[in-house]
């Protein structure tokens, strides 16, 4: 079985973000980038369906040049290879564009299951991997708390707001994971070893077969008006509970018509 | 006016409370047209539709719709744009309402905006990012605005139409059938709103200590007919179930009344709620971040604070 992780490294989750004023991009140079946390949960069950079933994974990710430390992550968890999709002119492009780009680096090379995290904690827009299923006219079973295949299906149980949906689909199939479907390996020291020489291909946008002008910020399909910084809220009262805290909830409660 | 197409949050046959938020919000933006996608659409349904405003309510029943995930309704919905050339397409942000945006976003060639917590008259889109330190306000500039908007962004208020039904022809094509959807399982939801969209959630986090420390919350909760949500430290521990956490890798809420009990208030934890209207906090720790979001809080042990407040509000209620 071949599996296709894609992964997008973004600032550090603990990190103040901000968009840069001239073009109102994000600014990934102030904080550390690291492996989107909800990433390492689709490396983790791709190397666990790898050890049950046999097989490769194969790290895909798009971004600029310190994105290799995130694909070098993934790899030294144990992922075989990497792809990593770098160009300049990508700067700045909209999930439409992402997903172009992801969908022709991952076209054509016999993966049985592409695996992404359900979201990135910078952009949170939770549309990439329906957006790459469109585009590769692949199924889609994502929001995955759990994944099984079975010869040539593959069956997830889909987080909902009460439970779950039971989803099954004929391979390839593009799948995405929950936090929590399982409890992400740290990269042993061999790991971290054997990752530095483990092969990583780079495609630019020419490789891909898209005109540099398809993709970008200037051939976002949305564009930023303006942006500022949430102005503070106004202090509240605290106070310590001697006794009649509840009580004096419950008086807050009823000034603001709650109650 | 305009067209401006809703699509309806359906769950069993009953109309999701943020559909409500979408026809108000679709009114200050042109003329509303609910679509219902898959089975259900009964009379009653329709009536609520027309009473927040729906001029019309297409009706696009196949089961195929229901019995496939996301893609199917991904395509009628996209046929449906191309046949009404609606000014703009309104969806809830939610897990299944971003998918369908995402697809039809491509099929329609047309830009996408998700988690809009405001649309203005010329369909720029205000969004909280970053946990809710940003706003940004943005647009689209391709095709038609294709904008999934927040539950709890707008009050819905009632403004009759005519809500006449069109029934709209489904044909699916086999492609957008590759994902069964072969069970339904619903766990316990005990009568409590959806976490996304409820007015009120009453929170735990570390400091509740375990799981049967949860019982002062949902009992508040219930008190108050809140959702119940928890942080990431206490899902992570397994005290309660990991689709209620709120924060940066679970759900945003922003729902009129926030009460955090126990929760220090890390970034992981803002991220989910800091737009919430009003927030109260109980906590014993009184460097805790989350009192700089507090409207009012109380510094103290919440197994004493919480039973207290929940007795005096049943009581003030008689």
């Amino acid at each position: 079985m071949k599996v296709a992780v894609c992964v997008k490294q973004v600032p550090d989750t603990w990190a103040e973000k901000r968009l840069k004023p001239e073009d109102s991009t994000l600014d990934r140079e102030s904080a550390e980038g690291v492996l989107n946390e909800l990433d390492e949960y689709a490396v983790e069950e791709s190397l666990r369906l790898i050890e049950a079933h046999g097989g490769e994974v194969v790290v895909v990710s798009m971004g600029p040049e310190r994105a290799g430390e995130t694909i070098r992550k993934a790899l030294s968890m144990g992922a075989d290879a990497g792809v990593h999709v770098i160009d300049d002119a990508l700067h700045g492009s909209d999930a439409i564009a992402t997903s172009a780009a992801l969908a022709k680096a991952l076209a054509g090379r016999g993966f049985d299951l592409i695996i992404f995290g359900s979201e990135s904690t910078d952009a949170r827009m939770s549309v990439v991997p329906a957006m790459v299923a469109e585009r590769l006219g692949l199924p889609q079973v994502t929001f995955a708390q759990k994944v099984e295949v079975g010869g040539s299906t593959v069956r997830i149980e889909r987080q909902t707001e009460y439970g779950f949906d039971t989803v099954e689909a004929a391979l390839p199939a593009v799948v995405s994971v929950v936090e929590k479907i399982n409890e992400p390996r740290y990269p042993s020291f061999k790991g971290i070893m054997a990752a530095k020489k483990k092969p990583v291909e780079t495609l630019a946008v020419a490789d891909l077969g898209l005109e540099p002008a398809a993709v970008g910020l200037g051939a976002a399909w949305s564009g930023v008006a303006d942006f500022a910084a949430r102005p503070p809220k106004a202090a509240g009262t605290v106070v310590s509970d001697d006794g009649q805290g509840g009580v004096q909830i419950a008086e807050f409660l009823t000034e603001q018509k709650f109650i | 006016m305009a067209e401006i197409l809703v699509l309806v949050d359906h769950s069993e046959g009953s109309v999701k409370k943020v559909t409500f938020e979408l026809l108000t919000l679709a009114r200050s933006l042109g003329t509303p047209s609910a679509v219902w996608l898959g089975g259900g659409a009964d009379a009653a349904a329709l009536a609520q539709l027309a009473e927040y405003g729906a001029e019309t309510v297409y009706v696009a029943d196949s089961a195929d719709l229901d019995d496939y995930l996301v893609a199917p309704k991904a395509e009628a919905l996209a046929s449906l744009i191309a046949d009404k050339a609606p000014a703009a397409v309104l969806i809830a942000s939610t897990a299944e309402g971003k998918e369908i945006a995402g697809r039809v976003a491509i099929k329609a060639e047309s830009g996408i905006i998700t988690d809009a917590v405001g649309v203005e008259a010329d369909l720029t889109a205000t969004q909280s990012v970053f946990g809710g330190s940003t706003v940004v306000k943005s647009k689209v500039t391709r095709g038609t605005p294709i904008i999934t908007v927040r539950p709890n962004s707008t009050a819905p208020e009632a403004a009759p139409a005519a809500g006449t039904r069109s029934d709209v022809a489904v044909s699916v094509s086999d492609a957008a059938k590759g994902a069964r959807v072969t069970g339904r399982t619903v766990a316990q939801r005990g009568g409590r709103p959806d976490l996304a969209e409820a007015a009120i959630v009453v929170s735990g986090g570390r400091g509740v200590g375990g799981a049967e420390g949860f019982g002062v919350v949902e009992a508040l909760a219930d008190t108050l007919g809140a959702a119940v949500g928890a942080s990431r430290a206490a899902t992570d521990a397994g005290w309660y179930p990991h689709q209620f956490q709120v924060g940066q890798t679970g759900k945003t809420v922003s729902p009129q009344l926030y009460i955090a009990n126990g929760i220090s208030g890390a970034i992981q934890h803002r991220a989910g709620m800091q737009t919430s209207k009003t927030i109260v906090v109980v906590n014993k720790d009184p460097e805790a971040p989350i009192f700089e979001l507090a409207d009012f809080g109380v510094v103290g042990d919440l197994f004493a604070v919480v039973p207290q407040l929940t007795e005096e509000i049943s009581k003030r209620r008689g």
